[in-house]
C-alpha cells in the first residue's frame, strides 16, 4: 500500500491544504500528514488531466508512437486518461480492436487509455459500425468519431446521432466539408494566396457545425464537435448552446497560439487539420473558452515520424504533439492572461472532458474518498521547449518558445507516474 | 546572390542588374559561336519533377552556353517514380558534384525546401512551384517588356507602364512572380479574371483589377497584356462553364487587340491554347513579344545562373 502527502499544495479554489494519497484514494485534505512528504509550496494541485482527442497510432502505425510512449508522454503532461483515436489500422471499428487498445493501455499504466470507436467501418463513411458492439465491450466505448475524416453524409450523421442515445454515447464530428478542401493545404486566406498553397476554408468547418447541431437538436442527441478552429464556429455553436442544442466543443492548444503566418518558411511541422488559423480566429477560441462556448482543450496529439514532415509541404503529413504542452498553453490563456481561473482551468482540462466521455474515475474533484488521479503544475516554471520529449515522434511546433509552467508531479490512482517532472516508473 | 526562389528576392536595383546582365549575354548569342567559359567546371543539375520541356530546354541552353556541365534529372522514369523523396534525390545530385539546381516541382515551396531545410548546399533555382511562384519568367517578361519600349534598355526600369494579366491568376505562378516582380520595376499592374480565379489576397496588391477583360481593356488604358494559359484542370473543376465562355469574356481576340492602343504589347508564357486565352490575330501580331519571350528567356537564364555561380557582376 503506497502512502503519501503532497505538502502544502494550492487547490484550484486557492486554499493551500496537504492531500494525503492512500491505497489509491485521497485519504484526506487538510493539515493531515502521512507516509512520505513531499513539499509542493508554490504548486497547484489539479485533478488530473483528461484528453478527449489523442492519436497513440497503436496498433498499425508503430513508427510513430505505441500505447506506452504515447501514455508516457501524457503522463508527463499531467495527464491521467487520454482518449484513443480511432484511426489506427486496424481501425478501432470493432469491439476487438478497442479491447485490444484497452489492454494495452492498462498494461503500459501510465494513464487509463480510453478507446474511442470509429463511426463508421474503416473510416470509410458508407455504414455505420458496430457501435453498441463497442459500447458494450470491456472498453465500454462512449464516444465514436471518424476523427481524421468528417462523417459528411448528412443521413449517416443522422442515424448516427439517433443511434447512439440507446447507450448515452456522442459523436464527436470531425467537422470538414470534403468537396470544399479537395487538396487543402492550409488556412484559406492571404497567406495561402501568396505562397500558392490550396486553401482550407472556414466555411468548410461552419457548415458541417452548422448542418451538425441542427441535426443533434433533430434527433435530440449529443454532439462534441472536435477542434473548433474559426471564430465562425464559435459563433454557431454559441447559438447552439443558447439554442439549448446538446452541444460540446474543443479546441486544441495550437489552435490557441499559432497562426498560419507560421506556414510562410514551408516547413511542414506547421501542416495540421484542421490548419492554423488566424490571429482573429486565435481572439475569438481563447474568448470562447474562457466564456464557456468552448468546453474544453482537447489536444490533437497526433505523432509523425521524421519522414513524414522532412519533405515538400503538399507530401508531409497533417499533424503535430501536443501532450507535453497542452497545460502550459492552457496556463498561457486562462491564467496568466489574468482573464480566468484555475477552478476553469480544472474543467478544461480534467472536469468537462471526463464528464463529455462519461469515462470513470476521472475529472473528480479532489476531495477525500476519491480516486487520487492528480496534477500538480509550477505555474511560476518556463520551460524552453525542445525536441518531441517522450513521444516517439518529434513533430514538436512548439520547438524553440519558452512556455509557462510545467508539470511537477502526476498521480494516477495513488501512485506517482512522474515525480519531479520525471517518469516514475 | 545565393538562390533564386521568389521574385520578391530581388528588389529593383538587383532586378535591374540582373536584367543588364541578360542584355550583355544576349550578345553572346548573337555571336557565332555562341559560348561563355564562364561556368566551365560548374555542374548545373535540372530537376524537373513536371513536364515542362520549354523551361527545362532554356535553362540547358543558357548553362550550356556559359560552359556549365548540365544533367538532365527528368522525375519520370527515374527512382522518384520509385517512391524517392525529394530530399534524397537533392542530395544524391549534390553527391554527384551538383553546384546548382534548377528545380521544377508540383508542389508549392519545393525550391524553399531545397534551399532552406539543409538537405543540400548547391545554389537553387525555382523554375516554378506548383501554384507559388516562377521567377525566371517573370524576369523574361520584365526582359520582353523593357527591350520593346527603350530604345536603350541598360539601366532602365518599367516605371509607369500600365500592364494587366489576364486569366487563372488563382492558380498562376507566372502571375504571382509578374505581379512582384513588375511592381518592383515601378509598373502598375492590373489583374483580369473570372472571380473564381481572382483572389482578393492579390487583387489587393495589385493597382486595379476587373472580371471583365473589355472593362479593364476600356478603362486601364494599358500598354501590354499578358495572358496566361488555361490549365485543362481548371475546366473540370466549375471554375468557368465553358472553354468558349472562357474564350468569350476572357479571351485575348482581333476585336479586343483593337480596342488596345496600337503599340500595346502582347505577352503570353506558352505553351498558347490558340483559340482559347488568346486567338491568332493577337498571338501573331505585330506587337506580340510571344517569341521575344522565348529568345529572351536563354538570356535571361544566363545571367540567373552567371549571378549565383560566378557571383559579382558582369564586370567584375
Amino acid at each position: 500500500m503506497t502512502r503519501f502527502t503532497l505538502k502544502g499544495l494550492t487547490l484550484a479554489d486557492g486554499s493551500v491544504a496537504n492531500i494525503v494519497v492512500s491505497d489509491g484514494r485521497i485519504q484526506s485534505i487538510g493539515s493531515d500528514v502521512a507516509g512520505e512528504e513531499f513539499d509542493c509550496s508554490g504548486l497547484v494541485g489539479l485533478p488530473g488531466f483528461v484528453d478527449l482527442h489523442t492519436h497513440l497510432r497503436e496498433p498499425g502505425f508503430e513508427q510513430s508512437e505505441t500505447i506506452l510512449t504515447g501514455s508516457r508522454a501524457a503522463a508527463l503532461g499531467g495527464y491521467t486518461a487520454v482518449h484513443a483515436m480511432a484511426n489506427t489500422h486496424p481501425v478501432q471499428d470493432t469491439a476487438g480492436v478497442v479491447e485490444q487498445v484497452k489492454t494495452l493501455g492498462d498494461e503500459a499504466g501510465y494513464v487509463q487509455v480510453q478507446p474511442i470507436g470509429a463511426v463508421t467501418v474503416g473510416l470509410e463513411g458508407k455504414q455505420l459500425a458496430e457501435l453498441g458492439a463497442m459500447a458494450g465491450s470491456k472498453a465500454q466505448v462512449k464516444v465514436f468519431s471518424d476523427d481524421g475524416k468528417c462523417v459528411s453524409d448528412p443521413l449517416l450523421m443522422r442515424r448516427a446521432l439517433a443511434y447512439v442515445k440507446s447507450f448515452g454515447g456522442v459523436i464527436a464530428q470531425h467537422a470538414q466539408e470534403p468537396r470544399l478542401t479537395e487538396n487543402a493545404q492550409m488556412n484559406e486566406g492571404p497567406v495561402a494566396t501568396e505562397l500558392g498553397l490550396a486553401g482550407w476554408p472556414a466555411v468548410a468547418e461552419e457548415s458541417i457545425i452548422a448542418r451538425d447541431v441542427l441535426l443533434a437538436e433533430a434527433t435530440g442527441s449529443r454532439i462534441h464537435i472536435c477542434h473548433l478552429s474559426t471564430a465562425g464556429s464559435v459563433e454557431i455553436v454559441r447559438w447552439a448552446k443558447a439554442r439549448g442544442i446538446s452541444v460540446t466543443a474543443e479546441v486544441t492548444p495550437h489552435h490557441l497560439l499559432l497562426t498560419d503566418e507560421l506556414a510562410r518558411g514551408y516547413d511542414p511541422i506547421y501542416k495540421v487539420n484542421p490548419p492554423l488559423r488566424t490571429s482573429k480566429d486565435i481572439q475569438a477560441l481563447r474568448a470562447a473558452l474562457i466564456d464557456g462556448t468552448i468546453d474544453i482543450i482537447a489536444t490533437d496529439h497526433a505523432p509523425h515520424p521524421a519522414e513524414a514532415k522532412d519533405c515538400e509541404w503538399a507530401a508531409a503529413a497533417f499533424g503535430m504533439l501536443g501532450l507535453e504542452t497542452a497545460a502550459s498553453i492552457a496556463q498561457d490563456v486562462l491564467i496568466d492572461s489574468g482573464l480566468s481561473t484555475w477552478a476553469r482551468f480544472a474543467e478544461v482540462m480534467s472536469q468537462t472532458p471526463a464528464r463529455i466521455s462519461g469515462i470513470a474515475g476521472q475529472g473528480l474533484e479532489l476531495v477525500a474518498g476519491n480516486r487520487a488521479n492528480i496534477a500538480v503544475i509550477d505555474p511560476k516554471a518556463k520551460r524552453l521547449i525542445q525536441g518531441g520529449g517522450a513521444s516517439k515522434s518529434s513533430n514538436q511546433p512548439f520547438g524553440g518558445m519558452t512556455l509557462p509552467g510545467a508539470v511537477i508531479h502526476t498521480v494516477f490512482r495513488g501512485e506517482f507516474t512522474v515525480k519531479n517532472s520525471k517518469l516514475a516508473k | 546572390m545565393k538562390h533564386l526562389l521568389s521574385a520578391a528576392d530581388l528588389d529593383r536595383h538587383s532586378a535591374i542588374e540582373l536584367l543588364d546582365i541578360a542584355s550583355e549575354m544576349s550578345g553572346v548569342n548573337e555571336r557565332e559561336i555562341k559560348k561563355l567559359p564562364t561556368l566551365r567546371g560548374k555542374t548545373v543539375v535540372n530537376l524537373f519533377f513536371e513536364d515542362s520541356t520549354r523551361t527545362r530546354i532554356s535553362f540547358e541552353v543558357a548553362a550550356k552556353r556559359l560552359s556549365a556541365d548540365v544533367i538532365n534529372f527528368s522525375a519520370k522514369g527515374s527512382s522518384v517514380s520509385k517512391g524517392e523523396s525529394l530530399k534524397d534525390t537533392a542530395q544524391t545530385l549534390e553527391a554527384m558534384g551538383a553546384d546548382a539546381v534548377v528545380v521544377r516541382h508540383h508542389a508549392s515551396g519545393a525550391a524553399h525546401a531545397l534551399a532552406n531545410r539543409g538537405w543540400i548546399s548547391a545554389s537553387v533555382v525555382n523554375a516554378g512551384d506548383g501554384t507559388h511562384e516562377h521567377p525566371s519568367q517573370a524576369l523574361l517578361d520584365a526582359y520582353s517588356l523593357r527591350e520593346a519600349i527603350h530604345a536603350s534598355p541598360a539601366g532602365q526600369s518599367l516605371e509607369g507602364l500600365k500592364v494587366a494579366i489576364v486569366g487563372d491568376i488563382a492558380h498562376s505562378r507566372v502571375a504571382r512572380s509578374n505581379l512582384t516582380l513588375l511592381k518592383t520595376l515601378g509598373a502598375k499592374v492590373y489583374l483580369v479574371g473570372p472571380a473564381t480565379l481572382l483572389p482578393g489576397a492579390l487583387t489587393a496588391q495589385a493597382d486595379g483589377f476587373s472580371y471583365s477583360l473589355d472593362d479593364a481593356i476600356e478603362d486601364f488604358d494599358l500598354d501590354a497584356v499578358m495572358m496566361l494559359r488555361v490549365q485543362l484542370e481548371r475546366m473540370t473543376a466549375s471554375f468557368f462553364p465553358s472553354e468558349r465562355e472562357y474564350a468569350r469574356i476572357w479571351g485575348l481576340n482581333g476585336d479586343r487587340l483593337s480596342r488596345l492602343k496600337s503599340d500595346a504589347l502582347i505577352l503570353h508564357p506558352g505553351p498558347m491554347n490558340r483559340g482559347l486565352e488568346i486567338d491568332a490575330k493577337a498571338s501573331d501580331s505585330k506587337n506580340s513579344l510571344v517569341l521575344r519571350q522565348v529568345a529572351n528567356g536563354v538570356n535571361m537564364r544566363m545571367a540567373v545562373l552567371y549571378k549565383l555561380l560566378a557571383g559579382g557582376s558582369i564586370n567584375d
